[in-house]
């Protein structure tokens, strides 16, 4: 318990000291990214679990987030009339805001045996596109994977390649498990790849794979 | 300042709070807090006060801000018609200072304000004077109860209550609620705009529909609005009455109440009779903060203070700035998320002002829900901007909820974030 509240603290303690860091020349983007906060948590860290932290998101994942609210392509409530009422320029320094900001890892606890599955699920299914910074690390640190390298990642996705991927590590499970379940009822949009990828899925999967990534707690873009 | 140093300040200040009164009978008021570099006061900790004092803190660390505020605790309006039919009690809405101070380096004083002296940048609170470079006033509202022939400012709350600031009196009508006969009339009245919270009115019309469906069935609403319509998301609530809380809620447009006849219980309504209810909210209708009038910032024949767009420097005193309810913002509402938005650019913009920058731009948003029931909720959300000086709505349509109301239960779930966020935003 006590640890567990030190590792709270902590993590305030360094998104203040980040924030202090970030802020005090007031830079790009300044006014929408505070006003924002008003949902999505001081510095974008969120405290309500269905609303997503956007701390250290991807600058370029950002703007084309954004992009789908607008036109509506990414179904939302208010997301769609606040991107529409936002300026291209707005929606940039939103994202260079954000990006500045250190991304913090969500704080409610998950079950250990559901991460388990879930990183089953995320070798099996969601690697090859969905490797963030942390995660390009940790397939790395598996040796035992290693070994069976198909480079597959290396062709198409990934830091080495320089292709845009969203920072989902460390958000809330219950925000991750909305967006999945938008994706499998259709409501949400997805690429043909990723829809092949849900094929295989059933909602263990998709709750367990929530769980992992909601358990990442080294986060890096 | 240590830790140690400010907790032992802290104490300081909260029994100079409740010292004052004997102390300083009789007295010229003495200088407290003597002010040794560049200091922003800020008076209310409501939604935009306490945002400003935080965000003043985050923007420049090298700027003492003094948070003056009456209450250790803060009681958050929105969801408070919750409170009101037992789905939320108050534990969730109810804040404190402390992390402003130990995080933020905020100074709390706990405080009320008596004067403010805009040719002098003094403050004078019951215990003493206070000096500012710059002052961020957001003193909410006050009732206009002259307005309501009858009305007696301490008694009549008690028997007919607004429940318009969070508290005893939501709790009141909670228990008027309970007391209520089955069969009984809830008379909910609608003060004319602007006043806090515009959908807030009809919100506890559904909510109090959808409790007494469940508890007393043969009960009914009666809404008495002095405007010529719903005021916020009309189309939205009007579909709710009629799918979700059919034959429960009766809605009288351009029916104001006039006068109050505690004797027998009734409204006196202008133009009508009066119109008696087992339950009678009384919503007066409503002005800026009273300091803000003591402190000469309110417009000429008016109720609320006119405020530059951008950085809320009042039009009348210059080196005082107005956010929140009490401002008039154009098209922005007067709302928490609002207020939030507002004291963000204000804080930016106040140290513009100081460092001699030019303004930072306002895009102001305006994020608010609505429960049309136990578990649905509308919102609206709109960007707004500065044009010809004045603060308008970006025009993009369809900022509301879909007419159909068919994504209600996920709006709740998002309604449950924005307000937890909103609320970390202002005590962490």
């Amino acid at each position: 318990m006590y640890a567990v509240s030190c590792r709270i603290f902590l993590r305030l303690f360094l998104a203040v000291v980040s924030l202090v860091a970030a802020l005090p020349a007031p830079a790009a983007g300044i006014v929408p990214g505070v006003v924002c906060d008003g949902c999505h948590g001081t510095g974008g860290h969120s405290a309500g679990t269905t609303i997503p932290s956007l701390a250290g998101q991807d600058r370029d994942y950002f703007v084309i987030a954004m992009q789908a609210f607008r036109s509506g392509e990414r179904p939302s409530t208010v997301m769609g009339p606040l991107a529409r009422g936002l300026t291209d320029t707005d929606i940039r320094g939103m994202a260079a805001y954000y990006a500045r900001q250190t991304p913090l890892a969500q704080t409610a606890p998950v079950d250990p045996a559901l991460v388990k599955a879930g990183m089953k699920v995320f070798y099996d299914r969601c690697k090859t596109c969905h490797l963030d910074g942390s995660l390009w690390k940790l397939i790395h640190q598996n040796r035992g994977y290693e070994r069976e390298c198909s480079g597959r990642c290396h062709l198409d996705y990934g830091p080495e390649r320089g292709k845009v991927v969203p920072l989902i590590g460390g958000q809330w499970r219950e925000y991750l498990e909305m967006e999945l379940a938008a994706f499998r009822d259709g409501s949400r949009g997805m690429s043909k790849r990723k829809a092949r990828a849900f094929e295989h899925l059933d909602d263990a999967d998709l709750a367990a794979v929530a769980a992992f990534f909601a358990s990442r707690t080294e986060l890096q873009r | 300042m240590k830790a140690a140093g400010r907790r032992a300040f802290l104490r300081m200040l909260g029994a100079g709070a409740g010292l004052t009164g004997l102390a300083l009978a009789g007295c010229a008021t003495p200088e407290i807090l003597p002010k040794s570099g560049r200091r922003v006061v800020v008076v209310g900790g409501g939604f935009g006060g306490a945002i400003a004092a935080k965000y003043l803190r985050l923007f420049d660390p090298t700027l003492e801000v003094i948070l003056i505020e009456r209450n250790r605790r803060y009681v958050a309006c929105p969801f408070s018609n919750q409170v009101i039919t037992g789905l939320r009690d108050f534990e969730g809405l109810t804040l404190g200072y402390d992390a402003l101070a130990s995080r933020y380096g905020v100074r709390l004083l706990f405080d009320e304000v008596t004067a403010i002296d805009p040719a002098t940048t003094t403050v004078v609170t019951r215990s003493g004077r206070v000096r500012y470079d710059r002052l961020v006033l957001a003193p909410g509202i006050d009732f206009r109860t002259e307005l309501i022939d009858g009305y007696d400012p301490r008694t009549t709350p008690e028997l007919m209550p607004h429940a318009w600031q969070a508290g005893p009196q939501t709790l009141l009508l909670k228990r008027q609620l309970e007391a209520m006969p089955d069969g009984g009339r809830v008379l909910i009245s609608v003060p004319a705009a602007p006043y806090r919270c515009p959908p807030g009115p009809y919100e506890r019309a559904c909510l109090i529909a959808a409790w007494l469906r469940r508890h007393k069935p043969r009960a009914k609403v009666i809404v008495l609005d002095a405007n010529p319509d719903i005021t916020a998301m009309g189309a939205l609530f009007r579909e709710a009455w009629k799918t979700r809380h059919a034959g429960m809620i009766e809605y009288l447009p351009a029916t104001r109440v006039s006068g109050v006849d505690t004797a027998a219980g009734a409204f006196v309504v202008e133009g009508v009779e009066s119109v008696r209810g087992d339950v009678l909210n009384l919503i007066p209708p409503q002005r800026a903060g009273a300091i803000a009038a003591r402190a000469d910032l309110v417009e000429e024949g008016g109720h609320w203070c006119p405020v530059d767009p951008r950085s809320f420097e009042s039009t009348r005193h210059p080196g005082v700035h107005v956010i929140g309810d009490a401002a008039i913002a154009g098209a922005m509402p007067k709302s928490g998320y609002a207020a939030n938005a507002q004291a963000k650019v204000c804080a930016l913009n106040v140290l513009a002002l100081m460092n001699g920058k030019p303004p930072h731009e306002l895009d102001g948003i305006n994020v608010c829900y609505a429960a049309i029931g136990e578990d649905e909720d509308i919102s609206i959300a709109q960007v707004f901007r500065v044009a010809d000086g004045r603060i308008v709505a970006a025009p993009v349509p369809g900022g509301a909820s879909p007419a159909n109301l068919s994504r209600g239960r996920l709006e709740h779930r998002y309604a449950e974030s924005w307000l937890r966020n909103i609320l970390a935003e202002m005590s962490g």
